[in-house]
């Protein structure tokens, strides 16, 4: 892309929105990182990354098949992810605590052939080659007001949903045994759950691309995991530090020669690895010394 | 809090047992689990089951939850049919331990067993704003309840970061916070170290007595809660002995029970020590 930055924000600011399709890329990407860093928040504490990833694989080929078909791609991200999370949730056991060895294995395989019949596809489509790049990772351009809409339309009912489940899947999250037996319905909030991360896995795939979904649905969350163990506090940093990589990266690939892909990872990159080396430095120096437990314990048995 | 405690006191009858079964049976799967079980526990007593491995003291505590119907005969938890009082039981299942990553406060685990069970999703800024003063009660409610197991060092870090005997405590404030009239304890001295367990032993004892509210712990190894125990149940052999720790604890019963031999041993305190060979209690797991 790249008129160029100047010296004067304001002006660089004001020229970067004087482009609609500059407009819809910040609207697009402001609907996706707050349902992405949100969905990921849970999808962290989860350790359902792995899934995460399967789905935005899995929509892939169903990007390349609308697109072939003359459909707009973001019907075949959202069919493709909702469905695949459907069968996720269909498989026994299978979240992140677990999940075998053979699970991953079938995981694995699932996505190697997704990422193949997504090629497939694009072949299929002749005379489509950057349009390959772009459902891989990502593309600043071409987000029609259609698109913004079917976000926001998609968007808004599972963060109402989120709300509505917010408590009891947090329960069912760090304590499914007692959740269960205090009548919270586990599985189906499980299968529940995996809908959601499908619909913010599609989302986020037409911003950033199928293979970097990763950018705004786990670092931004982890980053965030690692500041704070307040759960509420720990969703609004979630999403705070996905829409800052959002605007940040998009506006970089506005001004720069690079990719939107390439710069959002970049900025998620960079707060993880910040929040990390804080969170190692934190935690030498708050470091406990080792008495506590044994003397409360022995102080209490004695009579 | 006092006035919780009057309306408590008045509510309980002390005519009804916590826990009564008569002449139960319970079948899974078409095999006999236990029959002909009777069992009766009274307010506020501390009460030990124990048994070998498979002899069906998980199914006890289902059938006793209400998640496993009784095959034949009667059960009666808090005077009402199983399952139907279960707010009024404070349940800790099976160990579960919190790996180190799991990055959610102590106190936020223990709040889970006030409300984690409820739809919907607390913002604890707006809560503070528009109904302070129940928020205000409910961080009460909670510091309280972990004041009482001792927990207040470590409530506030990562439990994962908290030692197996702290999660425990944290663990059994959860059970507590609803206030119940029965604790019912899953194996909660399981893959603890030798002082932990006597700390968490003792504490169960304080709040049993001290709450007033009937405890039923599961338990591989007796010695470090027989000297608390008001009554123990024994599930072995397709049946289940309940009685006095005195009179069930003795060599000729739990020889018969398990069907292998069992010494049990008294020290100069008068204490008793279960002393076994294969699969018993003494051995530490």
């Amino acid at each position: 892309m790249g008129p160029g930055l100047s010296w004067d924000l304001a002006y660089d600011v004001q020229l970067m929105f004087s482009y609609p399709f500059m407009v819809n890329a910040f609207r697009a990407g402001t609907i996706v990182a707050v349902i992405a860093a949100t969905i990921g928040w849970f999808m962290v504490l989860r350790r359902q990354s792995f899934a995460g990833h399967t789905l935005a694989v899995i929509g892939f080929p169903g990007a390349a098949a609308a697109t072939w078909l003359g459909l707009a791609t973001g019907y075949g991200y959202f069919g493709f992810c909702i469905a695949g999370a459907l069968v996720i949730a269909a498989l026994p056991q299978h979240t992140g605590r677990t999940a075998s060895a053979e699970e991953s294995a079938v995981i694995g395989t699932v996505q190697a052939f997704a990422l193949a019949c997504g090629y497939l596809f694009v072949s299929l489509y002749k005379g489509f080659l950057s349009g390959l790049t772009n459902l891989l990772f990502g593309t600043i351009v071409g987000v029609t007001d259609t698109q913004v809409l079917v976000l926001l339309l998609s968007a808004v009912p599972c963060l109402a949903l989120l709300a509505a489940i917010g408590r009891p899947l947090l329960f069912a999250s760090v304590d499914p045994d007692l959740a269960r037996a205090r009548g919270v319905p586990v599985r189906r909030l499980g299968a529940l759950f995996l809908v959601l991360l499908g619909v913010a896995a599609a989302g986020t795939s037409q911003v950033t691309g199928s293979l970097l979904v990763f950018a705004l649905l786990v670092a931004p969350a982890a980053t965030a995991h690692k500041l704070t163990t307040r759960p509420s506090v720990g969703i609004a940093a979630s999403i705070a530090f996905a829409l800052l990589a959002t605007w940040i990266g998009e506006a970089l690939a506005f001004f720069t020669v690079y990719p939107i892909g390439f710069w959002v990872t970049t900025v998620s990159f960079a707060g993880y690895l910040a929040a990390s080396l804080w969170r190692v430095s934190a935690d030498r120096a708050g470091q406990r010394p080792q008495v506590t437990e044994s003397a409360a314990d022995l102080a209490e048995a004695r009579p | 809090m006092t006035m919780t405690q009057v309306q408590r006191q008045a509510v309980q009858v002390p005519d009804e047992p916590v826990v009564q079964l008569s002449a139960a049976a319970a079948r899974v799967g078409g095999n006999d689990i236990w029959s002909g079980v009777n069992i009766t526990v009274q307010h506020g007593e501390f009460v030990a089951i124990l048994g070998p491995n498979g002899s069906g003291k998980s199914t006890l505590l289902k059938v006793l939850l209400g998640l496993q119907p009784v095959a034949e005969g009667a059960v009666r938890v808090l005077g009402s049919p199983p399952g139907r009082r279960n707010r009024d039981i404070g349940y800790l299942p099976q160990r579960r331990a919190f790996s180190g990553d799991v990055r959610i406060r102590g106190v936020d685990i223990v709040r889970l067993g006030l409300d984690g069970d409820r739809w919907g999703t607390p913002l604890p800024l707006l809560s503070r704003l528009l109904r302070p003063a129940a928020y205000r009660a409910r961080q009460e409610q909670i510091a309280r309840v972990i004041e009482l197991v001792g927990a207040s060092g470590y409530a506030q870090r990562p439990i994962g970061q908290c030692s197996g005997g702290e999660q425990q405590r944290l663990l059994i404030a959860q059970a507590l916070i609803r206030r119940p009239r029965l604790l019912v304890l899953d194996e909660p001295l399981d893959s603890l170290d030798v002082p932990s367990q006597a700390g968490i032993s003792a504490l169960i004892q304080r709040v049993c007595r001290e709450q007033g509210v009937a405890v039923l712990l599961v338990a591989h190894d007796v010695n470090p809660i027989l000297s608390y125990l008001d009554k123990v149940v024994y599930v072995a052999g397709g049946t289940a002995v309940a009685g006095r720790p005195a009179d069930v604890i003795t060599a000729d019963t739990l020889t018969r029970l398990y069907g292998t031999p069992i010494d049990v041993l008294h020290d100069r305190s008068g204490r008793l020590v279960v002393v076994g060979q294969r699969d018993v209690p003494a051995e530490h797991h």
